[in-house]
């Protein structure tokens, strides 16, 4: 595939996903601290939200296990740090999963917590497919890909 | 000073690591997100800063110990789970008094708040943006601004001394702008491997400013009694300690400090009812709790909180101990964590005596006992747990002995007004060591107090632990005379580390001791201290002042001077100076 050709292809996966509401400005603000330096900073990045992400949805899973009752505190708890995690790449609606999954857990809506859990995975799982091609594609373009942003 | 402000006009970073201020800045950041740490380590160093990395506030502290002026900033997630980022935060201002940023995905008005209560500089709200991080160097050079006005307005004052000694890069040689002065001695710690030299003092991280001693707190604290502490300002505080050479900016940051101590104190006191073991167990010398007056400046914002808790009735703080009966439960005042909570006995004594201690001939001593509060802080650190019980009885002793007093006629509330903001001084008679807790706080409020006036105040409460029954009881009372600050006198022996305390409680203790005292307690000198309205006269210079030397057992027996629990002294100067 022509050079030219792959990097336009990455700039319009990439596009899209901001345009699904997949993506926000930290995405590119992660961009923009990639450099020589460190030259494939946002995928290292990412793998790092992926462990820590993976963990934390498997306690989750664990704690919505242990029913009766739930409880909320350390799912609250947990599901903050899943959102800390989520904002450092930039995954907006994952992260706007997160604070519907607490709004439950503040009211004490278990059914709710299921849910919103059930589609954050769903969500969860979409944006990792996506960025995983996404990046693939990226490698394959060649470096200048992802800098050709401009703010 | 022209010194100064020709440094500072020249941009008081001109020293080598300072020219190209702000880069080359020394942040530490702590997040338990690995994530969000590499992310912020990117940040900074393109923000060409020198970025040390932390996924535990344990180890962050433990970092910040070992090299005292290693760091310039610090930054931190609030939720962290082997420490709650807002201690974290309280433990570097008081320790360290380094600025320190807050950081959350959460951005709540209440957490904001809360952060900022505990003396954040800034919080920021995760995604955080590259240009928020460009900036985080105002804090920094804010932070030596302040330091540079208290240290010019104390020329000749030791800290100068120090400084001078310390700083030989500086081209006059004297005065530098304290921004300057900070950074040569950071350098010079830095360069010096971390050693934790001391320019002359005892505390390497401190930078200099108008050190509060014991004397010169003392002022302060009748000064504002007499202006009545809600009526208080800097500026009536000024006028009435006719000290030359201080400035109104210096009464100001100091008064903040105290009311923020006070109303930490007060906080804590609420909030550990129980918290009966100061940590002195940890203490030693790590305590995060001890903390040292110098450190306090990052409490100013809680100062002023403190002050609202003095507000007593009758403008006094009294210093309620809930003991039923004064006696054995002064040692409440003592904020003598350790002594567990109980030991707030009502302090029936009226701590607050400041008035009425006035026909006491110790009053004067009382006063000085508040004053010198401050210095207790530093003693935390190095309370002895097990004393700290003593203590506090001691104190309450105090308040006993109080009630021996001519006084004793006049409130038989020692009400240690714990909760810093509301004075409610009367409304917490269970003076418990939560309450005492919050007088601690008050120390942080004498973060002016250089680790030598810690001295005497640290002997003090060292000192505490060798008083001899009698002396031991700040309080003067004519009880058994446990050592009021033999925990609390903690004093560390650098730089006001009150390691002792970890908690707030045993900052009250030190609230008393305020000194940092050197190892060894001076307990006797504590009570000599604080029995004694010449207390001045203590070697306090001397870290390990064995008060039982001076120390005149009838001292014990005369006006029970303000005990000096350190933090109870918060509230007790409160009290007693609020007239």
């Amino acid at each position: 595939m022509d050079r030219n050709q792959s990097r336009r292809q990455v700039a319009a996966m990439k596009q899209s996903l901001f345009d699904q509401g997949l993506l926000d400005e930290q995405f590119i603000q992660l961009e923009e601290l990639q450099d020589d330096a460190n030259p494939n900073f946002v995928e290292e990045i990412v793998t790092l939200h992926y462990r820590d992400s993976s963990r934390l949805i498997s306690s989750i899973e664990q704690a919505l296990k242990e029913r009766n009752p739930l409880d909320f505190n350390k799912l609250d708890t947990l599901m903050h740090q899943f959102k800390g995690s989520s904002s450092s790449i930039g995954a907006k609606k994952v992260k706007a999963e997160c604070n519907l999954f607490r709004e439950y857990c503040r009211v004490g809506n278990a059914e709710g917590c299921m849910r919103s859990f059930q589609q954050l995975k769903k969500e969860y799982a979409a944006l990792r497919k996506k960025l995983e091609a996404y990046f693939q594609l990226a490698r394959q373009a060649g470096p200048q890909e992802t800098a050709c942003r401009s703010k | 000073m022209t010194l100064l402000s020709n440094n500072m006009d020249n941009g008081c970073f001109s020293s080598p690591r300072h020219d190209a201020f702000p880069a080359g800045l020394r942040v530490l950041v702590v997040d338990d997100d690995p994530t969000w740490l590499r992310i912020l380590e990117k940040m900074l160093k393109k923000c060409l800063y020198e970025v040390t990395t932390c996924c535990l506030a344990i180890e962050a502290l433990k970092k910040l110990r070992e090299r005292k002026d290693a760091f310039d900033i610090v930054i931190s997630d609030v939720n962290m789970p082997d420490m709650d980022g807002f201690k974290l935060l309280e433990q570097v201002g008081l320790e360290m008094d380094l600025p320190v940023i807050m950081m959350s995905v959460d951005g709540e008005t209440s957490r904001v708040m809360k952060g900022v209560q505990h003396g954040a500089c800034d919080y920021l709200l995760k995604p955080i943006r590259m240009k928020e991080l460009r900036n985080i160097w105002q804090h920094v050079f804010r932070k030596r601004m302040h330091e540079a006005r208290d240290f010019e307005s104390h020329e000749g004052f030791e800290a100068l001394h120090l400084m001078m000694n310390g700083s030989d890069q500086s081209d006059d040689g004297n005065l530098f702008a304290v921004e300057e002065i900070t950074s040569i001695k950071k350098r010079k710690d830095a360069d010096n491997k971390h050693d934790d030299k001391e320019f002359g003092d005892h505390s390497p991280s401190k930078k200099a400013r108008v050190v509060w001693s014991v004397d010169l707190h003392q002022k302060f604290v009748k000064a504002v009694n007499q202006i009545g502490f809600d009526k208080v300002g800097p500026k009536k505080i000024l006028d009435l300690m006719t000290v030359p050479w201080l400035t109104r900016e210096n009464v100001a940051s100091h008064l903040q400090k105290y009311r923020l101590y006070l109303s930490r104190l007060q906080k804590e006191n609420d909030q550990k009812s129980s918290s009966s073991g100061i940590k002195h167990s940890d203490s030693p010398s790590k305590d995060p709790g001890s903390f040292s007056l110098l450190n306090t400046a990052n409490n100013k914002q809680q100062n002023d909180v403190a002050i609202d808790s003095f507000s007593h009735s009758d403008g006094s703080l009294l210093f309620q101990m809930d003991a039923p009966s004064h006696e054995g439960d002064l040692k409440g005042i003592v904020s003598e964590p350790t002594t567990e909570k109980s030991r707030t006995p009502p302090i029936s004594s009226q701590m607050s005596l400041n008035q009425p201690f006035s026909s006491l001939e110790s009053s004067e001593a009382s006063h000085a006992v508040f004053d010198c509060t401050i210095p207790t802080q530093y003693s935390w650190g190095e309370f002895p747990k097990g004393p700290l019980k003593e203590e506090q009885k001691t104190i309450v002793q105090l308040e006993d002995s109080f009630s021996h007093l001519p006084l004793h006629g006049t409130r038989q509330h020692i009400q240690v007004d714990q909760s810093q903001s509301n004075a409610s001084i009367n409304s917490n008679p269970s003076i418990t060591k939560e309450e005492v807790a919050p007088s601690l706080d008050i120390k942080p409020l004498y973060a002016g107090y250089k680790n030598d006036y810690v001295s005497p105040m640290s002997s003090i409460g060292s000192a505490v632990d060798t008083f001899p029954n009698q002396s031991k009881s700040l309080i003067v009372n004519d009880q058994s005379s446990e050592p009021i600050f033999t925990s609390t006198l903690g004093l560390k022996t650098h730089g006001f580390d009150l390691d002792c305390i970890s908690d707030l409680d045993f900052y009250q203790r030190n609230l008393l001791l305020g000194g940092e005292a050197a190892s060894a307690p001076l307990e006797d000198d504590l009570n000599f201290f604080l029995l004694q309205t010449d207390w001045y006269n203590m070697n306090f210079g001397q870290q390990n002042i064995n008060m039982s030397e001076c120390y005149d057992p009838r001292l014990v027996g005369e006006a029970p001077s303000y005990f000096y629990d350190s933090s109870d002294y918060s509230s007790v100067d409160q009290s007693l100076f609020i007239a």
